[in-house]
């Protein structure tokens, strides 16, 4: 995501890359300094999950329920597992499978929505035919019929998340494009006899991209909701694999005994935290970035 | 017992009919020498545990589905089981809080021919709901439902053994086995074989609903609740006291709790483990725990490889960390297991020697028996099986690596957990709610042609002793034979017993009840005929 | 014709090739999953012979593609089926009566979100464009994406806890029955109402908010402002009304997630909503059942993305006028 912003500023802008990216992140609010610093915290915790986790992803090293103390700084989960360590390793599971499913939803739909937007026609009907059908079936409910159909490996998970995810983010690019084609410097273009590829990618997709990016913040997090309530009905990751989805749906019925006990144990509260404050983060990102592209420049 | 606390006993129960008040009560104990604390906590003892009639009673149950049916042969769980038979319904026997088998729409039972031959007396005068008096035929027709070619009841196994059923005039049923069963009266205490109203054409009215029970249903949301009403006429005096009774399904254990700490629900079953000790802690709930006769196992097919050589099965027996899982997994509420199915305190039962727990050492030696340096295999589990499988089995696998034991868990789906991968797959997690009786649990799953043999275990001499034991009448025989038996499936079975789990249940402190049964959960399934409202 | 009469009929009649699709597709899955209805209701007890006698009396014995065609025979008679689970004896449960009170529930459950969410966050959407970057908008933003960042049950529980557990101002249970009153049920629906809210505000509002600041660039905005039309008329007369199409997508999505996606909200709060049913019906592998239900929600969720489409073409006089 901070790689992308500085590039479409430098097509725009024709500087060089390292002094618009500079230049860019010279003028971030707080908020997205604070969101970028988050997620490059993320992202060291997740590469360098083996190096900085005191213990291993799975190890059983203590009693279940031990509190926060000198040996483990969070305390430990419902088998004795250090919850540090698996909130490190879950960094890493959870946002690798939300990135990668995300990535992939975005390029299938978002491929197809513009496409079919632009040309209409047959192929706009067949694939939005397709789309509707599959839409129209509710996605927990899909997720665990191709689950139990297909098996359940990290990867199908994977795809099956981003094939359901790719029909939302194929109405939504469809829709938004469909209100920039019929403008007239898209007629302008086609008249002028630019190719296909070219009015797609020099004339809609840069006017589509805003409520696509922003769509690409929630969609990301979405993922990890949805393994998350997939773990709630029972179905979901692979134990032991660590995701944060998983871990607070492990230990759901703790929640409602938050305060009134003795010893707390706030086990899924830091998985909670964790998806929460990376939300946060990315979100804010993206405003900045929506707030970039918008081209205004009456504001701060 | 002295003077003095005989005066006050009698006190006590005319203080609990009404007859005197708490104040007389107190100084006639005060005079007596007794503390005003222990006398106020005598009354309120007395009082609670002399019943009251009156009340709704709510019961939240963790399970119930939207596929519940009335059909008794299809029952799948507490919830069915509790609401519509337990509540509803009579068998022809029942099994009391002690374990004892006793009559219930049969008043008698006796047998002769070495067992083979049963002769049940139904009791007199008995009714169903709509008033019609219970006749023999009605006992045959309501177990008839179970067999038949197209019968779909779990209990069609269970009653395979009965030869004929006869009618012996109104009251008098004469069942002829294929082989003696000294254990038959157990076998019809089943919860899917209540006694129901016969139709005219033969068949069994288990539609309307209409049975013999302490309540009579008012409304049945599959799913979602059962209500019930009292049956005024009941046959047992001395039971059922609440007004009206409602089941309601909550299979989210959070919510069930939540329900119970805000007053909706009376009475839950299953309690998180999690968090018993915040629940201990709230002033209005008890929770109580029952050692019973299930158990929490994993079994292996002894007919596929690496599973069909003893030493390998006894290597792995040693392997798992059972005292571990159960303070662990489990937070204590259970016993741990020595691959023996039968509970401690099932009559004939023994505890195998050696015992079998953790000890890499020996899990080794068995392993260098075997002519293996180091052992693989992949554990299908999935809490289906029961609440825990997934951590306990990687528990497991953490501390087997030390036993040169790799265990590769796979987390199956739960939905169709029992279709696709019990019985199908070699190594999995599983359950039984168990069994009253030795043979009952033997023949369940573990003789060479049961139809639940979940590991597939066929030994000549255990089958032998089984069906030698059924007509054995010298108790002291028949007790070497069942101890034999549990030895051999403790030392060569292909069944890896966890742990004996307890019922962890908990109730609003307003509620009376005696002793707990142990034989299945929410007081051997009849909590609302047993229990009753205190204040 | 009416260029938007002619599309809605187009889109209604598309909408039943949609659901024929669904139909299919549903099926398809269906018989692709391993085990049976027999082998799940049975459970522990399934024997091969009584799985064998259990599918002779529902029909399952039969190939799949005789069975497809007859229930979709059916279905176009207006004959749901019945649910294999009442198979077992005289007395069928028929999909209809099964469904019809848990579909009341779920739409009710919906509208009552909906009458909140919907104004909200447009409200909120519309104020956080107007006060972009203010400490308004920031805060609105960081609070709504918390709630969408959270595991919805994780703030079932927690809402449950403060205002069940805590202030008794709403009861844990959500059950519900026919006998129920209106006003029983409103309060009954609080919690899960309330729950469902916090979850969608977020994504509509954000929506809104996006696609308000899109347009705030647009030459006629700037136009606007160098004529002096105040801020908030030029957001709300100028930008909102271009706006429209994709804000009534990301509705029309909550709304139908409101029908249909609600499963885990049902299981914490016991609302006997059609999202357990399904749930159950799938696992039994209760065919007629989640057929019915699998239509229903295709049905609704066309309905409402035509009404999206409907909105797209009015507020968009290119497309209502095409050259």
């Amino acid at each position: 995501m901070t790689a992308q912003a500085p590039n479409l500023r430098s097509v725009r802008a024709r500087r060089s890359f390292l002094e618009s990216a500079r230049r860019t992140l010279a003028t971030a609010p707080w908020s997205a300094w604070f969101g970028m610093i988050v997620i490059v915290i993320y992202v060291i915790a997740a590469v360098f999950a083996p190096w900085l986790a005191p213990y291993g992803e799975s190890d059983v090293v203590g009693k279940a329920y031990q509190p926060s103390g000198p040996e483990f700084w969070l305390g430990t989960d419902q088998i004795g597992r250090d919850l540090l360590s698996r909130l490190i390793y879950g960094a890493r599971n959870t946002i690798g499978i939300a990135f990668l499913t995300t990535m992939l939803s975005f390029a299938i739909g978002g491929t197809l929505g513009v496409l079919t937007a632009h040309r209409r026609g047959w192929l706009d009907q067949l694939v939005s035919r397709v789309v509707d059908a599959f839409l129209a079936i509710p996605v927990l409910i899909f997720a665990l019929m191709l689950l139990a159909v297909a098996g359940k490996s990290i990867i199908n998970l994977i795809l099956i998340l981003a094939l359901l995810d790719s029909t939302r983010v194929f109405r939504l690019a469809r829709a938004t494009a469909l209100n920039v084609v019929v403008m007239d410097y898209v007629e302008a273009a086609k008249l002028r006899g630019e190719g296909m590829g070219w009015i797609i990618f020099k004339e809609v997709l840069p006017n589509i991209l805003p409520p696509l990016i922003t769509e690409f913040g929630l969609r990301f997090c979405f993922v990890f909701l949805t393994i998350a309530a997939l773990s709630f009905l029972g179905v979901g990751i692979q134990p032991p694999t660590a995701d944060w989805g998983s871990m607070v749906a492990e230990s759901k019925t703790l929640i409602t005994f938050p305060v009134r006990t003795f010893p707390w144990i706030p086990a899924p509260f830091y998985p909670a935290i964790a998806i929460a404050l990376l939300t946060v983060a990315i979100n804010f990102v993206v405003d900045w970035f929506l707030h970039k592209t918008s081209g205004l420049r009456d504001e701060k | 017992m002295n003077e003095t606390q005989n005066k006050l006993n009698a006190a006590l129960g005319q203080a609990v009919r009404g007859r005197i008040t708490r104040r007389e009560f107190t100084q006639l104990a005060l005079a007596s020498g007794v503390s005003l604390a222990a006398a106020n906590s005598m009354f309120t003892k007395a009082y609670a545990d002399e019943p009251k009639k009156g009340g709704n009673f709510k019961v939240g149950v963790g399970h119930g589905a939207t596929t519940d049916s009335m059909d008794p042969g299809l029952y799948p769980d507490q919830f069915t089981g509790t609401a519509l038979w337990g509540t509803l319904a009579n068998s022809l026997t029942e099994i009391d809080a002690d374990g004892n088998v006793v009559g219930d729409v049969a008043e008698s039972f006796e047998s002769s021919d070495g067992a083979k031959k049963w002769v049940f007396k139904v009791r007199n005068g008995i009714t169903f709901h709509n008033g019609r008096t219970v006749t023999a035929d009605d006992v045959i027709a309501s177990l008839q439902h179970h067999l038949g070619e197209n019968s779909k009841s779990a209990a069609k196994s269970l009653l395979k053994e009965v030869a004929t059923m006869k009618a012996d005039g109104p009251n008098t049923v004469v069942f002829e086995l294929t082989g003696g069963n000294a254990d038959f009266p157990y076998t019809v205490s089943d919860y899917h074989m209540p006694i129901m109203p016969k139709n005219p054409d033969g068949t069994v009215d288990w539609q309307s609903g209409i049975r013999t029970g302490a309540y009579k249903l008012d409304k049945f949301d599959p799913g979602v609740q059962a209500s019930f009403s009292k049956n005024e006429n009941y046959y047992k005096t001395g039971k059922g006291w609440f007004d009206s009774v409602q089941f309601l399904s909550i299979k989210d254990a959070a919510a069930r709790t939540n329900a119970l700490l805000s007053g909706e629900v009376h009475y839950m079953d299953r309690c998180d483990l999690k968090t018993l000790d915040q629940l201990k802690a709230s002033p209005d709930i008890t929770v109580s725990e029952i050692t019973g006769y299930g158990h929490y196992i994993y079994v292996m097919n002894v007919t596929q490889k690496p599973f069909d050589d003893v030493n390998v099965r006894t290597a792995i027996k040693y392997s798992m960390p059972r005292d571990e899982i159960l303070e662990k997994v489990f937070l204590g509420h259970g016993t741990v297991g020595n691959d023996n199915p039968i509970a401690p305190t099932v009559k004939f039962a023994i505890d195998p020697t050696p015992k079998h727990s953790y000890d890499p050492a020996m899990a080794k030696e068995y392993l260098k028996k075997a002519g293996l340096e180091s052992l693989a295999f992949d554990l299908s589990v999935a809490d289906a099986a029961f609440a825990g499988a997934v951590d306990s089995a990687i528990l497991w696998k953490e501390k087997a690596k030390a036993c040169g034991i790799d265990i590769n868990v796979i987390k199956e789906p739960e939905d169709g957990y029992w279709d696709n991968v019990w019985l199908k797959k070699p190594f999995v997690a599983s359950y039984w709610s168990g069994r009253p009786t030795v043979d009952w649990m033997m023949t369940t799953a573990y003789a060479a042609d049961a139809s639940w043999n979940d590991t597939f275990w066929k030994n000549p001499k255990f089958n032998e002793l089984l069906v030698a034991a059924r007509s054995e009448s010298d108790e002291a025989k028949r007790a070497a034979m069942y101890a034999e038996m549990q030895q051999i499936l403790h030392d060569d079975g292909g069944l890896v017993n966890m742990l004996f789990n307890s019922y962890v249940e908990a109730h609003a402190k307003n509620l009376g009840h005696g002793k707990v049964a142990a034989n299945w959960q929410l007081d051997g399934m009849r909590v609302a005929e047993r229990w009753w409202f205190t204040s | 014709m009416h260029p938007v009469l002619k599309t809605v009929l187009q889109r209604l009649g598309l909408g039943l090739l949609t659901l024929f699709v669904v139909s299919v597709l549903i099926f398809a899955s269906l018989e692709m999953l391993p085990g049976g209805f027999a082998e799940a209701i049975l459970g522990q007890g399934a024997t091969p012979e009584t799985v064998a006698a259990f599918n002779k009396q529902i029909g399952l014995d039969r190939p799949a593609a005789v069975r497809y065609v007859e229930w979709i025979w059916n279905i176009l008679h207006g004959d749901f089926g019945y649910s294999y689970a009442g198979m077992g004896g005289s007395i069928k449960r028929s999909v209809s009566d099964l469904i019809a009170p848990r579909l009341y529930n779920t739409f009710f459950l919906a509208i009552m979100t909906a009458i909140v969410a919907v104004p909200l966050s447009l409200f909120l959407g519309i104020m956080a464009a107007l006060y972009r970057n203010s400490w308004y908008d920031r805060t609105v933003n960081a609070v709504t994406l918390t709630t969408i960042a959270t595991p919805e049950f994780f703030i079932a529980y927690l809402l449950m806890f403060f205002l069940a557990i805590k202030a008794k101002w709403f009861p844990t249970l959500s059950t519900v029955s026919e006998s129920t009153t209106l006003l029983e049920h409103l309060w009954r629906a609080g919690l899960p109402a309330i729950t469902l809210t916090l979850v969608i505000v977020a994504h509509m509002m954000r929506m809104t908010r996006a696609a308000l600041i899109n347009l705030l660039a647009s030459p006629y905005m700037e136009m606007a402002q160098l004529k002096g039309v105040p801020r908030r008329e030029a957001i709300v007369k100028h930008a909102l009304p271009n706006a429209w199409a994709p804000i009534a997508t990301v509705i029309a999505f909550n709304l139908a997630y409101l029908v249909v996606g609600v499963v885990v909200v049902e299981v914490v709060f016991v609302y006997p909503g059609i999202g357990q049913l399904m749930v159950d019906a799938v696992s039994s592998r209760d065919m007629p059942v989640v057929q019915a239900c699998a239509l229903i929600f295709a049905a609704t969720y066309i309905l409402l993305n035509l009404s999206a489409d409907v909105v797209s073409i009015i507020t968009n006089p290119r497309l209502l006028h095409p050259k």
